[in-house]
């Protein structure tokens, strides 16, 4: 069975937060080959999970500029 | 709960004297405030979860000579407050509030056509040198932004996913929602911060 780009980042975003079967691996190799945009999606899945580690890292550890990340008008 | 890494406690250590300068304890308590507060709903519980993590450094802070690791080391605790306080929370959090966005499908489902496809104007493009990023500000008032654009229960589960770094079963339990919900929920945040980021950064300049 065809997977559709819906199926298909919904896994590669479950990806990050399980094991994904052999089964599912197969039929979402499938889909990425032929699909330049979940191609991309799945790189930017990584991506994301770098920035969001890099965030938290730097709020701990950043030194002397000002605040964590400079504005704080972030808060809701 | 066991937050602190236990150590000698000593107090004319270099760590310690950093945490008697008021204008070095000022700004990492801003900073820490401002983590906090990214992360609870509430001010007051960012500003106790925060106090708690001052005074808990305060009895270790004999192990740290530098302050950048006390800093690391104070963040940690913190990190570890603000695992606690969404523990606790478990009974009072009504996971269907969680869950009641059913109403966001809509504009999910316009990201793909009737097919499940990518829109036409959505598909995502290649980022180039992603990490590069990291290392300019201004990103990182295009991420606060995304994020804070976010729904405000994907972001904090995005948060307690990628920033706490918790288990996908430990934040389940926390919360009372089953694995189906998280992935969901999570799903959606990852594609509009995706989206967020392409848009205002990655892509920016290009449309």
């Amino acid at each position: 069975m065809m997977m559709n780009c819906q199926q298909a980042t919904r896994l590669l975003s479950e990806a990050m937060d399980r094991e994904v079967s052999l089964q599912e691996r197969a039929v979402l190799k499938l889909h990425v080959m032929m699909c330049s945009g979940c191609r991309n999606f799945g790189k930017q899945m990584g991506t994301l999970r770098g920035i969001a580690t890099t965030y938290a890292k730097d709020s701990a550890e950043e030194g002397s500029s000002e605040g964590a990340h400079g504005t704080s008008d972030t808060t809701r | 709960m066991n937050t602190e890494p236990t150590s000698v406690s000593e107090s004319n250590s270099p760590a310690a004297s950093h945490l008697t300068d008021p204008a070095f304890l000022e700004e990492l308590r801003a900073q820490m405030l401002k983590f906090a507060r990214l992360q609870l709903p509430d001010v007051a519980l960012a500003e106790d979860a925060v106090q708690e993590a001052l005074i808990g450094a305060l009895k270790n802070a004999a192990s740290f000579g530098r302050r950048s690791a006390l800093k690391t080391w104070v963040f940690a605790i913190l990190k570890n407050k603000i695992a606690d306080l969404h523990r606790k929370r478990q009974r009072t959090v009504d996971a269907s509030s969680l869950l009641s966005d059913d109403d966001e499908d809509d504009d999910i489902n316009s990201l793909f056509d009737k097919k499940g496809f990518w829109a036409v104007d959505e598909r995502p493009t290649a980022w180039s040198q992603p990490m590069d990023s990291v290392k300019n500000e201004h990103f990182w008032r295009v991420f606060e932004t995304c994020l804070s654009h976010l729904p405000e229960n994907q972001a904090r589960l995005f948060m307690m996913r990628e920033f706490l770094e918790l288990e996908t079963a430990e934040i389940c339990e926390t919360l009372d929602i089953t694995s189906s919900n998280l992935y969901v929920l999570l799903y959606r945040a990852r594609l509009r911060l995706r989206e967020c980021l392409e848009n205002h950064w990655f892509n920016e300049g290009e449309r």
